[in-house]
């Protein structure tokens, strides 16, 4: 039995890693995205480096078990936005 | 805000009319978790479709399988809140998540499922990897 989503991107529901081209990375449930960007609900995210950890180890990290959130909505914009992952998939 | 109980009935059926056991209380939860000896399955039920639309019916596919966990329960995030934070007490540090499933043997957390390994999946990939943990971690039945 599923619910009520349509009209959102084919990324819905999903949990994503979105890298940008800066030094975050973010993890979080996709709620929608467009050419504007993305918005993720409960969302965390790690500054390469923080807690010794690279982004890339973060990640891996957070494969495995997910993410404890630090915001419960957040808005990446395109131009910010390196490249999108299903984090189920790494 | 929790969902209309008369929305979210469904989907409470679909477990419970499998064998599994709601715990709608944190005593419940306990009584549950007390239990130390054995397997125990304790699945965190979700109103999303996105994933819980994924999660139940690999369940339900999962307990048809020869090896069985000896306690099947589940909580409802969202709904039954309190049940829910005791809960996921019992599985330490993992973020919470929901749909996810816990499995323990012997009171110690052996297996976890969380919601982005069910996301995007279909239910048979799902009941196949709990029926390999059910082959690591139960007993196989007498015949």
């Amino acid at each position: 039995m599923g619910t009520f989503h349509q009209g959102k991107s084919e990324l819905h529901g999903i949990t994503v890693v979105v890298d940008t081209t800066g030094p975050e990375v973010f993890v979080g449930r996709c709620d929608d995205m467009d050419d504007r960007g993305i918005l993720l609900n409960d969302v965390d995210v790690h500054q390469d480096g923080e807690g010794g950890r690279s982004k890339e180890e973060y990640v891996r990290r957070a494969a495995m078990l997910g993410v404890w959130k630090k915001h419960d909505r957040l808005f990446i914009p395109s131009d910010r936005i390196a490249s999108v992952r299903r984090l189920g998939e790494i | 805000m929790p969902y209309s109980p008369l929305l979210v009935k469904p989907m409470r059926e679909e477990l419970s009319s499998a064998g599994v056991k709601e715990l709608l209380t944190p005593e419940d939860v306990d009584a549950f978790m007390n239990e130390k000896s054995g397997t125990a399955l304790l699945i965190f039920n979700s109103v999303c479709g996105c994933a819980a639309g994924m999660a139940r019916p690999g369940v339900r596919l999962a307990l048809q399988h020869d090896r069985q966990p000896d306690r099947i329960a589940s909580v409802f995030a969202g709904q039954d809140l309190e049940a829910t934070a005791k809960a996921r007490a019992y599985i330490g540090d993992i973020p919470p998540s929901s749909p996810s499933i816990a499995f323990f043997k012997d009171g110690e957390l052996v297996y976890f499922v969380p919601r982005h390994r069910i996301e995007g999946r279909d239910a048979y990939a799902v009941a196949e990897d709990l029926k390999a943990a059910f082959n690591e971690h139960c007993e196989v039945p007498a015949s």
